[in-house]
Order: C-alpha cells, then structure tokens, then sequence
C-alpha cells in the first residue's frame, strides 16, 4: 500500500508538517539563512520573523512574548523547567512533586535529580487516569519547591485538573509546571486563568517540524540554564536559533488554537464512534482513561488475552498505523507504567491499542477501521493460550 | 524497528497453531507478566519421532513467528534431535531478530523442551541432555 493511501493513527507520535507550515518555514532554509544574532539585512529578517512565532506561540496560551523561550522540543522544555528550578530553588528546598504517569521526560529528570540529593514525590492516580487534589494537598511540605503535573496524558488522553492544581501551587507559593505537549493546540489553555507558572510544547505533535519546542517562563520566575552558552534568548538558552523550525511552530501553533473547537467537535464524533463500537462489539474490551476528560483525538482501549504488538503488525497489514502500550512496543519487558498506573493487570496493559487521531482523518477511515478491527482481536484470540484457557473455564461452569 | 521478511511471513501465516486433543506431551512457559505465553503440544510415535507439533502463543510477532519456526523444525525429528533446535538455530531460520526480540527465540526452545519433558515424564522415558524446565522463563534469562 503506498503512503497516501495509509490511515494514520498515531498523531500523539508525531504528525506530518501542515502544508501551510511548510511553505511558511521554506524559504528560512535557503534565501532567508541569516544568524539571528548578526548585523545584516537577511539577519534582521531572522529576528522579525522568530519574534512574529514568539507572539504567535504567547498568544496561544495568553502567555507574553517575552516568556517564551524555544528549545530544541519538549523533552528539553521538561528537562530545562525541572532541572532549572531544582537548581534555582536549592537553597529554598528540595522536594518536588509530580505523577506516577508522566512523560520519561518529565520521570527520568526526576529520577536524575532524586541521584542529587532531591526528593520527589510521585502521585498516585485514580482508575482513569486522574491526580487527586487531595492528595497533592496531602503531599505539600515546607520545602517543596516544584509541582509537575502533566496537562493531558499521552497514552490514555485523561486531562488532569490543571486549573484546580495551578490554584493550590499559587496559594502555596510553589511553582507549578505542566509539560503541555499533547495539550497545545487541542485544548484551550490559559496560563493566568490556570496559574501556570512553566509550561513545556512540541512543535511536531502539531503540524510543525521535529526538533522545536518551547518552554513558557512565568515572568519572574527563578530558573538556572540548561544549555549554556551564546547569549540567545536572552541569555537563558543558548545556541543559534532553529529559526525554520521556530517560524513553523508559531505557524502550526496559530492554525491549530484557531481551528480548536470546529476541530475538536469533529475529532470527539470519530473518538467516540470508535470507543462506543468496540466495547460494544468486542466481548472483554475495555476504554483506559476518562470518558470525558480526555484528548479529542484519544483512544486507548484493551483488548483482553491478545498482546499489542501483533495488533498493530496486522493493523500494519491492513494499512493502518496505530500504537500499543504492550512491553514489546516498548522495547522493555515492562509495559506502559501509565497502564499499570491506572491499576491495569499486565497481562491487560499488554492488550492495549491506542489511536491517536488529528484533522488529517476522517469518518470514513474510522469505519475502514473497526470493519479491521474485530477479524484481528479474534485471530489473535485463536492463536491466544490465554484465550483458550478462558473458554475451557467457562464451559466447565 | 523492524522484522525480517521470513519473521513476517510466520507471523502473517503461522503454521503449527492449534491444539491436540490427546498430545503425547505438552509445555506451556513464559507468564502474561513479561506479555509471552507460549504452550507446545507435540504428538510422538513410539519409536520417538514427532510426527506433529501444535502451539498456542499469546505474545507479539518474534513470540508468534518462533513458535511457528520452532514447531515447523522439530516435525519429523527424533526427541534427541529435536533438542538441536536451539533458540539460536530458531533464530537462523528466520534470517534474525531485532535485540530486543532475541529473548522471544528462547521462549520458543523452553517450550519445546518443556513439552519433551512432559512426554518423558508421561512415558517413563529419559531424553539425554534434557533439563527439568523452569516455568517462567523470564526468571531464568533476565
């Protein structure tokens, strides 16, 4: 099958560069090359356009211009606004808070600064995939310096409480991050309203191009550097600005804010066409996450009996790219520690499919796919020991 | 990542899948912890030969495409040679596997000699070089 025919599913992956980014960012490859920091004209052309993405970006969170600041995505953005804190903040306190279902992003950074000396609490969450407030409450100390909570989930799509968790961070006085990246551009975001003080974005989950992200810094906010160097950035991010890359995320960020409620009403019929279709036409199949406090473009559902991977290589077959939180897509032995977070057995986090859609679908590919689906679960059943086992102890009953 | 042609081509059409009704042994290994449950039956004449090999696999395609190459290599083969199909040699048949699959090959041998094991225990029968398996396989490779 050739690329254009392909129904692809996995846009929490990433997503192809829109068109009207593209022809935006081309022309800052090969006429418009310029330093941003140099003196000459096709410099200055670099700097007006980097600062027109900055107020781009800014306001499609309510953000100033001034507390955007590019990096190279949202693993940096994570990195930067963690790390950069703990380091700011150290002779204040050393604690930090954050979920059990974050990024690795976000986990690992946390486990990096845990080998120097911090103490990071990692929240529990509820069966769909939700941070209790409470327990953020319960879990405040005298010196905890840092909250990060996630705004929406990669893998089941759950959109944590953001707004009443900015609320306690300000009166609290404690900063308050939330890596932002499946969020932007798909849920309305307001950093005053949800007392945001750090928020992290990626440009290729939007239509922008790998390797460009931003990091939004509350204005007063104290943050040591992660990158050192040059004085770009005003000093706090150093290296030559991606400016192809910066000019497409401004582009791919303003199209998608604009677009975000005709978009989303459209990608919440196709999600909830899928989800209410196969848990009412697949025997032991579940949704993971919220049913309604989740992304538009999210399904994430487990099949039992079945593992991932050999879903997505039959899907593959059929032409259809879609994604697992099975051990084997994961290349550890472990499955996805957001499944098992939710309280899921192995066995069933193993199972689980997730789709991930965005403007580029349609109705159309949705009902191509769930003609797919069933005829692979059941195969895979045939072929399952598991499955076996559970039809031979039901029929002794 | 990706698999080879002839992985594909086992997982796409796996020979072998099914069950026996009155196996002349039967192993099952893995657990659904680690995501691979692999379970052999294997039908052996009285002279020790495998006449015919069935599996059951819950597991991703390395699990599938080796239970299928495993089962296909042992049909025709004596018990004592049936032990020469090593995970590495399951492996060779299928032109390789990514690293992270390699842990999937041995899945497919531990079944098998799983299976043996339960045909000499049933028989009374010793099979030189044969091991008591271990359940979870995982235990014993990582």
């Amino acid at each position: 099958m050739d690329n254009k025919n392909r129904i692809y599913f996995d846009n929490a992956a990433t997503t192809p560069v829109r068109k009207e980014v593209f022809d935006e960012i081309r022309p800052y490859f090969t006429e418009l090359y310029g330093n941003a920091s140099s003196i000459y004209e096709i410099a200055h052309q670099s700097q007006k356009a980097m600062e027109k993405a900055r107020r781009q970006v800014a306001s499609a969170i309510g953000a100033r211009d001034s507390e955007i600041f590019f990096t190279a995505g949202g693993s940096e953005s994570d990195n930067w606004a963690i790390k950069g804190v703990a380091d700011a903040l150290s002779n204040k306190g050393k604690h930090i808070i954050t979920t059990k279902i974050e990024h690795h992003a976000v986990l690992h950074t946390c486990e990096f600064l845990e080998k120097h000396g911090y103490d990071v609490t990692y929240l529990p969450v509820d069966e769909y995939g939700l941070v209790s407030v409470d327990e953020l409450k319960n879990a405040l100390r005298p010196d905890t310096i840092l909250i990060s909570v996630m705004f929406a989930n990669n893998e089941i799509g759950t959109i944590e409480p953001v707004a009443e968790i900015g609320k306690i961070a300000r009166e609290h006085g404690i900063y308050f991050h939330t890596d932002a990246v499946q969020a932007v551009g798909h849920v309305n975001i307001n950093v005053n309203d949800m007392n945001i003080d750090l928020l992290s974005m990626s440009g290729h989950k939007l239509g922008a191009p790998k390797g460009i992200g931003a990091l939004y810094i509350r204005s007063g906010v104290k943050i040591s550097n992660l990158i050192h160097g040059g004085g770009q950035e005003k000093g706090k991010r150093a290296g030559t600005e991606n400016i192809p890359g910066i000019v497409g995320l401004g582009k791919a960020i303003e199209l998608a804010v604009s677009e975000i409620d005709t978009e989303n009403e459209r990608l919440i019929k196709m999600r909830d066409r899928i989800i209410e279709s196969i848990t009412s036409s697949i025997s032991h199949s579940r949704l993971n996450g919220h049913p309604e406090k989740r992304l538009p473009g999210n399904v994430n559902i487990s099949f039992e009996f079945i593992e991932g991977e050999g879903m997505l290589l039959l899907l593959d077959n059929k032409g259809i790219s879609a994604s697992s939180g099975s051990a084997c897509t994961s290349g550890s032995l472990d499955p996805s520690h957001v499944l098992l977070s939710i309280g899921l057995p192995h066995e069933k986090a193993h199972g689980s499919l997730r789709l991930t859609l965005s403007r580029n679908n349609t109705m159309e590919e949705v009902e191509y796919f769930l003609k797919e689906i069933g005829p692979i679960v059941e195969r895979l059943r045939q072929m399952s020991p598991l499955y076996e086992e559970f039809i031979k102890n039901n029929r002794a009953v | 990542m990706e698999y080879s042609a002839k992985v594909m081509e086992h997982f796409m059409n796996p020979r072998n899948v099914g069950e026996m009704e009155k196996p002349s042994g039967v192993g099952t290994v893995g657990n659904a912890k680690c995501g691979d449950i692999m379970k052999v039956y294997l039908d052996i004449d009285k002279d020790g030969v495998i006449h015919d090999a069935k599996f059951k696999t819950f597991g991703c395609g390395a699990a599938v495409a080796t239970s299928s190459m495993a089962t296909e290599l042992v049909k025709g083969k004596t018990v004592n040679e049936a032990l020469e199909v090593t995970n590495k040699a399951v492996m060779e048949a299928l032109d390789g596997l990514p690293p992270v699959k390699v842990h999937c090959s041995c899945l497919a041998e531990e079944a098998i000699h799983a299976a043996l094991w339960d045909y000499c225990e049933k028989t009374g029968r010793k099979i030189e070089g044969l091991k008591k398996p271990v359940n979870d396989i995982d235990e014993l490779h990582h």
